[in-house]
């Protein structure tokens, strides 16, 4: 990649070059299929109109505000709720008429859950390896979800975040095709969030497409392919997400501390202002910083907007 | 890609079956709750009432130690299930285990293996309380073992169906415990549970016919109790057939019911 992340690059951010070429390969095999998708409840249009594409191998964030759809729309490609239009294939197959074995293809981390608070952690992880044709490693989930201290421990015992935790570990136990992630790391801490990011990237690598919601934008920068923003029971738009909203094009700002205080020039190539800047400083820029906007800004203009 | 096979309902039914055992026995308050509560009963009836039923020589205790085995399979059953059913389908346990590869049949095999040992074991509590302190016996032929076992089998798989069926009733799980007990109280009243079944007024006995717990009751006194008893049963018969029947047609609109009206997902789920 020759683009300059800016300040937010995250240490462990990788190249996923590799991954995307791959994708681009079978780019005409499709993971989900959504077209003119429609749920109503009562008399309130939860998703209106929603289509959507999702290649395999992909990662594919969807973002929105509360109630924008999300989770409704992510139910119905499990094979939760009914839609009451419109159609959609996820993996070949409609989610209205699940099959057992498409099941098995399947991993699903739900916005809400609720586990057994008798169990220990292992015990639930090996008894849902057991629905599965070829189930991962019990001790390896639990390893790679960071719960190895706690295997043994009772779900009654563990804290908010580790029983998220277990969620996403039953969600991946199957060794899923395609995974769906309704908010995985709600009540994650830092590390812990950095850590299910490697996770998610180790299974991204391994082909696994993935399908999540978030409401951290830093994490739909560092783990998605493309994003969808939805606002409103409609997608509002589908990109990179260094592209969204035209955040790659956007104006940059160079802002530097000059003699008569702090400066700051809107240009579209802060690349030469800053040449001009060093060769006028002779060496290094005090104070130099090149923004463009983040994610988030995009992001909330075009909610805004929505409005 | 080569498909591997998907595990077979019966071995999933089977490692569910073992989890929910696990799972009760862990909730301490659910153990005493449940397998405790018949005893109680049985303690208290046992200690206030006295004498023999009628003219037949039968002591009144054991005569509702049979009836409180019967009552008890229905607690372990029809109750405890419908309750824990309506709390894992509010509590989104049903809709998770939806959402995998595991068969649906699995789910119920693992409640009726999880209905048929708490059964047992309730079973066992009460007959040896019963034995100790009203001197109930053991079947005293292999034939009347043979009609226990029957009793037992056909009693716990009518009322585990029931109890699957009937979780799908309360709006939420907090209501379960409310719907359930209403239907189980009143039966053990019109049932001959806690007084000799042909003591209640003829009406009475007639609504409590149509229902499975005046039968089990009915059949497990006829393995456990002597024949003198008969004197003092409605149709001076232990009416097996008739048992068998109304056991067997319960457990059929069961089976459609639970076929035809499981829900595994919260009404608000759709
Ligand atoms: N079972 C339901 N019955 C009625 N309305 C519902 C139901 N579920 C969701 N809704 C409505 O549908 C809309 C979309 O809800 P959904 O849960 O899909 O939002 P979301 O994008 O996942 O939001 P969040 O970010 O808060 O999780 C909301 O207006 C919500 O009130
Ligand atoms: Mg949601």
């Amino acid at each position: 990649m020759s683009t300059v992340r800016w300040t937010r690059e995250s240490p462990d951010h990788r190249s996923r070059t590799g991954r995307i070429a791959a994708t681009l390969g079978g780019m005409n095999d499709t993971a989900v299929r959504v077209r003119d998708l429609r749920k109503r409840y009562g008399d309130v249009d939860a998703v209106n109109g929603v289509d959507l594409d999702i290649h395999r191998g992909e990662v594919f964030a969807l973002l929105g505000p509360n109630g924008a759809g999300k989770s409704t729309t992510i139910e119905i490609l499990e094979g939760h709720r009914r839609r009451t239009g419109g159609e959609v294939s996820v993996l070949g197959t409609d989610p209205g008429r699940p099959t057992r074995k498409w099941r098995g293809r399947l991993g699903i981390v739900p916005q809400t859950s609720n586990e057994q608070p008798e169990l220990s952690v292992r015990e639930i992880v090996a008894h849902f390896a057991g629905y599965y044709p070829r189930p991962r490693n019990v001790d390896e989930v639990i390893e790679a979800v960071g719960l190895t201290d706690k295997a043994g421990a009772r779900l009654a015992h563990l804290s908010g975040g580790q029983r998220r935790r277990v969620d996403v570990a039953l969600g991946i136990i199957g060794d899923p095709e395609l995974l769906f992630l309704d908010e995985p790391t709600t009540g994650f801490d830092p590390d812990a969030r950095r850590r299910f990011w490697r996770l998610i990237e180790g299974l991204a690598h391994g082909g696994t497409t993935i399908l999540l919601t978030t409401h951290y934008l830093d994490e739909a920068e560092a783990l998605a392919d493309r994003v969808g923003v939805i606002a409103g029971g409609r997608v509002v738009e589908v990109g990179s997400p260094l592209e969204l909203g035209g955040r790659a094009t956007a104006t940059a700002r160079v802002g530097w501390l000059g003699p008569e205080g702090r400066q700051v020039l809107e240009t579209d190539s802060p690349t030469q202002v800053v040449a001009e800047l060093s060769q006028k400083f002779d060496g290094e820029v005090p104070e130099l910083t090149v923004t463009r906007p983040t994610l988030e800004d995009v992001y909330l203009t075009m909610i805004g907007e929505t409005r | 890609m080569t498909a591997a096979a998907l595990p077979s309902p019966l071995r999933i039914g089977l490692s569910r079956g073992a989890l929910e055992l696990k799972v009760f026995l862990r909730e301490r308050a659910a153990v005493i709750f449940t397998l405790g509560m018949p005893a109680i009963l049985l303690l208290i009836f046992g200690t206030i009432f006295k004498g023999e039923v009628g003219r037949t020589g039968v002591d009144f205790r054991q005569y509702i130690a049979a009836g409180i085995i019967a009552s008890g399979i229905m607690s372990t059953t029809f109750v405890s299930l419908g309750i824990t059913i309506a709390q894992e389908r509010d509590d989104g346990t049903l809709k998770r285990l939806y959402g995998t590869p595991m068969p649906r049949a699995a789910y119920f095999i693992g409640k009726t293996i999880a209905a048929l040992v708490l059964s047992l074991l309730e079973t066992v509590v009460l007959f040896v309380l019963g034995s100790l302190l009203f001197g109930l016996k053991p079947p005293s032929t292999p034939e009347r073992w043979l009609t226990f076992a029957w009793v037992f089998v056909a009693g716990v798989t009518v009322c585990t169906l029931l109890g699957i069926a009937i979780s799908s009733v309360p709006r939420s799980g907090r209501s379960a415990a409310a719907v359930l007990n209403v239907p189980y109280l009143v039966l053990q009243f019109i049932s001959g549970v806690y007084y000799t079944f042909s003591d209640l007024p003829s009406g009475v006995q007639q609504v409590g016919a149509l229902f499975p717990l005046k039968w089990i009751s009915q059949g497990l006194r006829s393995a456990l109790l002597p024949d003198t008893l008969l004197a003092a049963e409605p149709a001076h018969s232990w009416e097996h057939g008739r048992t068998g029947l109304v056991l067997a047609a319960w457990g059929v609109a069961g089976l459609v019911l639970c076929l035809t009206t499981f829900r595994w997902k919260r009404r608000r789920d759709a």
